[in-house]
């Protein structure tokens, strides 16, 4: 067994938070630059020329990159030869995004019930998911979430026979009905199969994938070019302001399902993407 | 494009009824911001009759809940959030005199028609440039609901705010008209 402490997980946490929020990974910026050459609509590349801009300043004078500094979503992948010490895992991860939001001037989003609505003043609790995986390596991995594009995802319980077409129009309509509201350019991640909660967890974490990366499997490869092309044929463009570019890429993250059964998410994440990890 | 337009708020009136959709805008001046549970106050306080805790007449409401400002700065990073949310509220607090909002997304078709009988305008901004709108902000300062947190309203003082008319007091919607001209339709 090895051993990691709550306390560097408390830091890593933090410092995850601190840095997802004011530096842009470089996957992303790779993605804007490349959306900047692409985009033919003159209001369209002004966004992203500002977007751009907005990442340096954001990175060079610490201010967070968007104001809505989201949910802190941590998917922890815990090897199983590894032994916490020195507190409980989940709570070192709360207080490593209460001491990141509070110590780096971040937003406090989080209310402590959807219908009270009284905000924790903290941004805790976390949305945590753990996986136990072979190792004795702690992969943390943080996605700052903002909620105008969570709010436009959207899951259907599809069936075998409306097939892949279905899966296309569905995801495609998902993106057009959202329109402006969730910041595009947007990165789109789709979950397909498993279940009705592992269809939206699968599609949540196809956006940890490096930004454009494809999916090592051909057709789901094919699929997400597939689907790339449709949603930027909307026409929705940056900040939905008319434009080629309404998605910088998409992600499709899949599990075998029932013979019954054809589940599929999708979880828009703005032009803010903010994602990073840390492996101990 | 043509060059942005500089505006001082509050909005006089003639002011409003010269913006187009898709009009560049630098607005000056105070805003208001005011988001999701600020809205449910200011609608709850109008239905019965109150006065609001601020004089919103003639004034922009920006959706808005900043960051906390660092040491020495007057506010973080202040992009907009989603409009729609505060659709149900907005034709209320048109009706008792705001003039403009901004914020980032689609209005309802009661919004906009109440955009048009108040002679009001809402703009957009992008929320990705959160931290070059932060960087406008001159002065902030809580005026009403500080136990709100960031969804307090804030008084804030802009200077050459950058932001577009997505609907203006004629029924232009720069959204729908920047989409008619790069949608393709499906082949086949």
């Amino acid at each position: 067994m090895r051993t990691v402490t709550a306390q560097s997980l408390i830091a890593a946490v933090r410092d995850l938070c601190i840095r997802v929020n004011h530096e842009m990974g470089a996957d992303m910026r790779a993605a804007l630059e490349r959306a900047r050459g692409q985009e033919e609509s003159e209001a369209g590349r002004a966004v992203l020329d500002r977007l751009l801009e907005n990442a340096a300043v954001a990175r060079e004078q610490l201010f967070p990159i968007c104001q809505d500094t989201g949910t802190a979503c941590v998917f922890v992948d815990l090897g199983q030869d590894v032994h916490v010490e020195g507190g409980d895992l989940e709570e070192a991860i709360n207080e490593g995004v209460r001491r990141g939001y509070r110590e780096g001037y971040l937003r406090a989003s989080i209310v402590r019930g959807p219908l009270d609505r009284v905000n924790t003043g903290d941004n805790a609790p976390a949305v945590v998911y753990t996986r136990i995986v072979p190792g004795d390596r702690v992969r943390l991995s943080v996605l700052a979430k903002g909620a105008g594009c969570d709010n436009m995802s959207r899951l259907a319980m599809l069936t075998p026979a409306d097939g892949r077409e279905g899966v296309l129009r569905f995801v495609v309509t998902a993106v057009a009905e959202a329109g402006p509201n969730p910041s595009p350019p947007l990165l789109v991640g789709v979950g397909l199969g498993g279940t009705f909660e592992r269809a939206a967890l699968l599609s949540k974490r196809a956006l940890l994938r490096p930004v454009g990366e494809p999916s090592p499997d051909p057709s789901l490869a094919e699929l997400e070019a597939e689907l790339l092309r449709r949603i930027n044929d909307l026409g929705i463009g940056p900040a939905g302001f008319g434009g080629r570019v309404t998605a910088l890429a998409v992600h499709v993250e899949s599990h075998p399902t029932h013979i019954a059964s054809l589940p599929v998410a999708v979880n828009l994440d703005c032009h803010s993407h903010r994602a990073g990890q840390v492996v101990l | 494009m043509t060059a942005p337009t500089d505006l001082r708020t509050p909005l006089s009136p003639e002011q409003v009824e010269a913006l187009r959709a898709g009009d560049s805008v630098l607005l000056s001046g105070p805003l208001y911001t005011a988001r999701d549970a600020a809205h449910a106050r200011l609608a709850s306080m109008l239905a019965r009759g109150e006065a609001l805790p601020v004089d919103l007449r003639g004034h922009v409401v920006y959706y808005c809940g900043p960051t906390p400002p660092r040491p020495g700065r007057p506010i973080g990073s202040a992009g907009p959030t989603t409009a729609s949310r505060m659709d149900p509220y907005t034709p209320a607090l048109l009706a008792a005199g705001v003039r403009g909002m901004i914020g980032k997304g689609r209005r309802s078709p009661e919004v906009r028609e109440a955009l048009r009988r108040h002679r009001a305008v809402y703009f957009g901004a992008i929320e990705g440039t959160a931290a070059l709108l932060g960087a406008r902000v001159q002065e902030a300062e809580v005026v009403a609901f500080p136990d709100l947190g960031p969804e307090a309203i804030y008084r804030l003082v802009v200077d050459r705010f950058p932001v577009a008319v997505v609907n203006d007091a004629h029924g232009g919607d720069l959204y729908e008209e920047g989409r008619a001209r790069y949608q393709r339709r499906p082949s086949g």
